[in-house]
């Protein structure tokens, strides 16, 4: 399978989801933030950073860049799309994912390993991941508290469309396992299609043991059964 | 011509920075404090002899699809 990762100025997690993506056996090209064109890609990573320098609001900036109307282009047409942390927060900005996130509650940026729970398996972000298995990725953030309207709050339960959510090491989620106030401690939603997801931690960041923790290849092994899914249904 | 923009967390979004603000307000000893909402100012200059409601309604579109967003803001667009 082949991914495009975005690159805008001031990405800075491009380079690991490119590394994560070869480690696991598949291949990513770096697509250029004035790029019209995706090129020939199987799915779209939205990279972590400070787009633009987070100006005017984290994400603000980037999502009117040429590379993002080919990106929504892409996800219109039914094409598997994820954020991580500045790309969750991009691809809020750019209406593709419902909500916003704001500064984290205590207004300290949060660099730490926490725990997710993946709330649904019925994805093409967690089909993979073990049922019951608690995920031990980092965050690096400022503004990751996740807010919507109780509409659309409401709305993202009844399609199950929260996937991700910050608990302790046993599963529950409390106040104390939630590092920045989200709302129903979310960490990550998809869209109502369900081919578009954002989630503020960084599962590129732990996908060997070396790195502390391979919790987060859970997440690139679901996407890759979805695309190789995809394929054999479109070849049969 | 100068057009001001004033953005604010809409009521319902968690504003850190203003509950912070207002304990330190409070803490200071000014009292009679009830609320502190930080935003953002704007302000953009217009070439002398700007259409005031073209200019109006550009500033209304830009104000919603890039100045502020709505899921958790609200503005305030003056002409002057």
């Amino acid at each position: 399978m082949n991914f495009s990762v975005l690159q805008f100025p001031a990405s800075n997690c491009d380079q690991d989801a490119v590394h994560a993506i070869r480690l696991l056996g598949h291949s990513a090209q770096l697509v250029w933030h004035k790029d019209a064109s995706l090129g020939d890609t199987d799915a779209v990573i939205v990279p972590g950073g400070f787009s633009y320098g987070d100006y005017l609001r984290c994400g603000a900036i980037a999502r009117f860049s040429p590379v993002m109307q080919a990106v929504k282009q892409f996800a219109d047409n039914g094409g598997l799309v994820l954020g991580i942390c500045n790309g969750f927060q991009v691809l809020t900005e750019a209406g593709l994912l419902p909500g916003a996130l704001i500064r984290n509650r205590d207004l300290q940026f949060h660099c730490e390993n926490i725990f997710l729970k993946t709330a649904t398996s019925d994805s093409p972000f967690t089909s993979k991941i073990p049922v019951g298995k608690i995920l031990r990725v980092p965050i690096a953030h400022g503004e990751g508290c996740y807010f919507a309207d109780e509409e659309t709050l409401a709305k993202l339960k009844a399609n199950n469309q929260i996937l991700w959510q910050y608990c302790d090491a046993s599963g529950n989620l409390t106040d104390t396992a939630n590092p920045n106030g989200a709302l129903q401690n979310i960490a990550g939603i998809c869209n109502e299609k369900r081919n578009v997801a954002g989630l503020m931690p960084h599962p590129e960041r732990a996908c060997e043991p070396l790195l502390g923790s391979d919790d987060g290849k859970w997440i690139f092994e679901s996407i890759f059964a979805a695309l190789k899914n995809k394929t054999v249904a479109a070849a049969a | 011509m100068k057009a001001k923009i004033i953005i604010t967390p809409k009521k319902a979004v968690l504003d850190p920075q203003g509950k912070t603000v207002q304990s330190a307000l409070e803490h200071m000893g000014y009292t009679g404090v009830t609320g502190v909402h930080i935003g953002k100012y704007i302000e953009i200059d217009l070439a002398p002899g700007t259409d005031k409601a073209a200019a109006q309604k550009a500033l209304n579109d830009a104000a919603h699809k890039l100045l502020s967003n709505p899921v958790i803001e609200d503005y305030k667009l003056e002409i002057e």
